[in-house]
């Protein structure tokens, strides 16, 4: 904890390797991710970026075949470690994914499932918890009075902001964010960078787009993934204006990917 | 031929298909209740069955019918549902798990008579029970298990995989997920699955002919103490159900009046299967949308 103190990295990576089968999808990567700061990677599909940010609460372990190597250090402990609980890892580490995907049941239920699981019983408490989730989201006005209706039956972009709420409900540190815009139309998408903004005021974020001028808006720092390989990662004002490397800027200046 | 003829030619095709399956269907129920439905009375339906005389009724076939149902579904349901989840959920891919599988899928297609002889072996000679509601329960089981599974398994694997993230990213331990977001949601195929193998048992009869018996003590439903001897509820008893009734009258019956007996046992039957179907699916809908919250 004694180094929690000096620095504000809530995540250090180092020299993350990580292999689908013979693939090595990950090669190499160190990355500090600092505290309430909003972290964006972009790069070209299949440049690895979702993988990076699936090993952040290790979602990838799903998958039979996959092999990951090095440090990934949150607060202190490497979660690569095989004793790590799961479970306490993604209480405190959240993630929201490309698509909507809330669960077919109420707008209530959706965001009290977590907290409900995880042990709160009072009605009240628990009233309390989906009322300020709902309100961080501002998916309060729109739906205050109709609780109990299906949550499938929102739109897509309050369907996504649901699930934001919902993964808000656990209380975790960071967020981790999958593309959570690209199946959104303007103004929904809209909506979710203000809260972005928002919400980096309480959480860390990291959020993975294939946007450029989206991770442009919303991010403090920005991180260039190209064949598994992290190129360059440094503030997001700095990476749009005087990218280091040169294929960072051919990236943003939109001659590939 | 071009390609907007060929289209009208297969619309045609399959209207016309569906047509002969529900005239096929008509057909058969029409006969049925043409020939049956006369025979029913409330006096049918509540007096015993008699071995010689006419007049006899089906009160305990119908009961037997229910209540073996009703046996066979609580040993199968929740281990059905448990192999389902595990076939879908825990086994790792690879030889076993396919040995399993063709294991279960072999099992499905056994012969029921094969069934009942083996449980003849099993559940009334080994055991020493003789004819027992239970024996024929445990026989009914072995065939309707694999379907159960198989249902359940291929309920399950149709969740999207993204509602499973979803909890698993929420912190939720694998069993919480199953329990809490994929059950629900494969509950209707779930459901549909139980009811379809509930129609096999309803209509089952060389399974247990072996195995439940072609007789049924003389019973007092009165009597709700499930280990005497009388009572209805006595899983130790032999019990002849309606399915089997109907073949032992016609193929040995020595009443006068077997027409009338197997035409209108026939009926309630047919009835008791749909109204267990629509009533299956009425209840199964009612908690679908309250755990879905949909109206």
């Amino acid at each position: 904890m004694a180094i929690q103190t000096l620095t504000r990295d809530i995540f250090d990576v180092k020299d993350l390797n990580l292999w689908y089968g013979d693939h090595h999808a990950l090669k190499g990567i160190n990355f500090p991710i600092q505290k309430k700061e909003v972290t964006a990677m972009i790069g070209p599909s299949g440049c690895g970026k979702s993988t990076f940010l699936k090993t952040l609460n290790l979602m990838n372990k799903m998958i039979p075949s996959v092999k990951i190597t090095g440090e990934v250090n949150f607060d202190g402990q490497n979660i690569l470690n095989p004793k790590t609980d799961l479970v306490e890892l993604r209480k405190h580490v959240g993630m929201v994914f490309q698509k909507g995907n809330p669960f077919p049941q109420s707008i209530f239920d959706n965001v009290a499932y977590g907290p409900r699981i995880h042990g709160i019983k009072k009605k009240k408490h628990l009233d309390e918890i989906v009322t300020k989730a709902l309100m961080d989201v501002a998916l309060w006005d729109e739906v205050k009075d109709r609780l109990s209706a299906p949550a499938l039956g929102l739109s897509g972009g309050q369907q996504q902001r649901l699930c934001i709420a919902r993964a808000l409900a656990t209380k975790p540190d960071v967020l981790l964010m999958d593309e959570p815009t690209s199946a959104l139309d303007p103004i929904s998408t809209l909506k979710i960078e203000e809260l972005i903004f928002e919400l980096k005021e309480k959480y860390t974020i990291v959020i993975v787009t294939h946007n450029m001028q989206q991770a442009a808006r919303v991010s403090d720092k920005t991180a260039f993934f190209l064949m598994g390989e992290l190129i360059e990662c440094d503030d997001t004002a700095k990476i749009f204006s005087m990218p280091k490397d040169s294929r960072t800027e051919d990236y943003i200046t939109g001659r590939f990917g | 031929m071009n390609s907007k003829t060929a289209d009208r030619i297969a619309t045609g095709a399959f209207i016309a298909i569906a047509i002969i399956i529900v005239s096929i269907l008509a057909g058969l129920f029409f006969y049925i209740f043409i020939n049956g439905l006369k025979y029913i009375s409330f006096d049918f339906l509540t007096t015993p069955s008699s071995n010689v005389r006419a007049g006899g009724g089906i009160r305990d076939q119908l009961f037997n019918s229910f209540y073996i149902l009703f046996i066979t579904m609580l040993i199968t349901v929740p281990i059905g549902i448990g192999g389902g989840i595990y076939m879908a959920e825990y086994a790792k891919p690879g030889k076993v798990t396919d040995l399993i599988r063709t294991c279960i899928e072999v099992l499905s297609s056994l012969p029921s008579i094969v069934i009942g002889m083996f449980g003849l072996l099993v559940f009334v000679n080994t055991t020493g029970w003789g004819y027992t509601i239970l024996g024929g329960a445990l026989a009914l089981t072995v065939f309707n298990l694999p379907t159960m599974v198989r249902t359940t398994e291929d309920a399950i694997r149709a969740v999207p995989r993204d509602l499973k993230e979803a909890s698993l990213a929420l912190g939720i331990t694998h069993w919480h997920t199953i329990k809490t977001v994929i059950l629900p949601t494969a509950f209707p195929s779930i459901l549909t699955g139980a009811i379809l193998a509930s129609g096999r048992v309803f209509g089952e009869a060389a399974a247990l002919l072996f195995t439940a018996g072609l007789s049924t003590p003389r019973l007092d439903y009165a009597n709700w103490n499930p280990f005497s001897e009388q009572s209805p509820l006595n899983i130790f008893r032999p019990a002849e159900t309606l399915a089997v009734h109907i073949w032992s009258v016609n193929t040995q019956g020595l009443i006068p009046d077997v027409e009338a007996v197997s035409s209108g046992s026939a009926a309630v039957l047919v009835i008791s299967v749909l109204i267990f179907n629509l009533g299956a699916r009425w209840i199964g809908s009612i908690i679908h949308k309250r755990v879905t919250a949909t109206k």
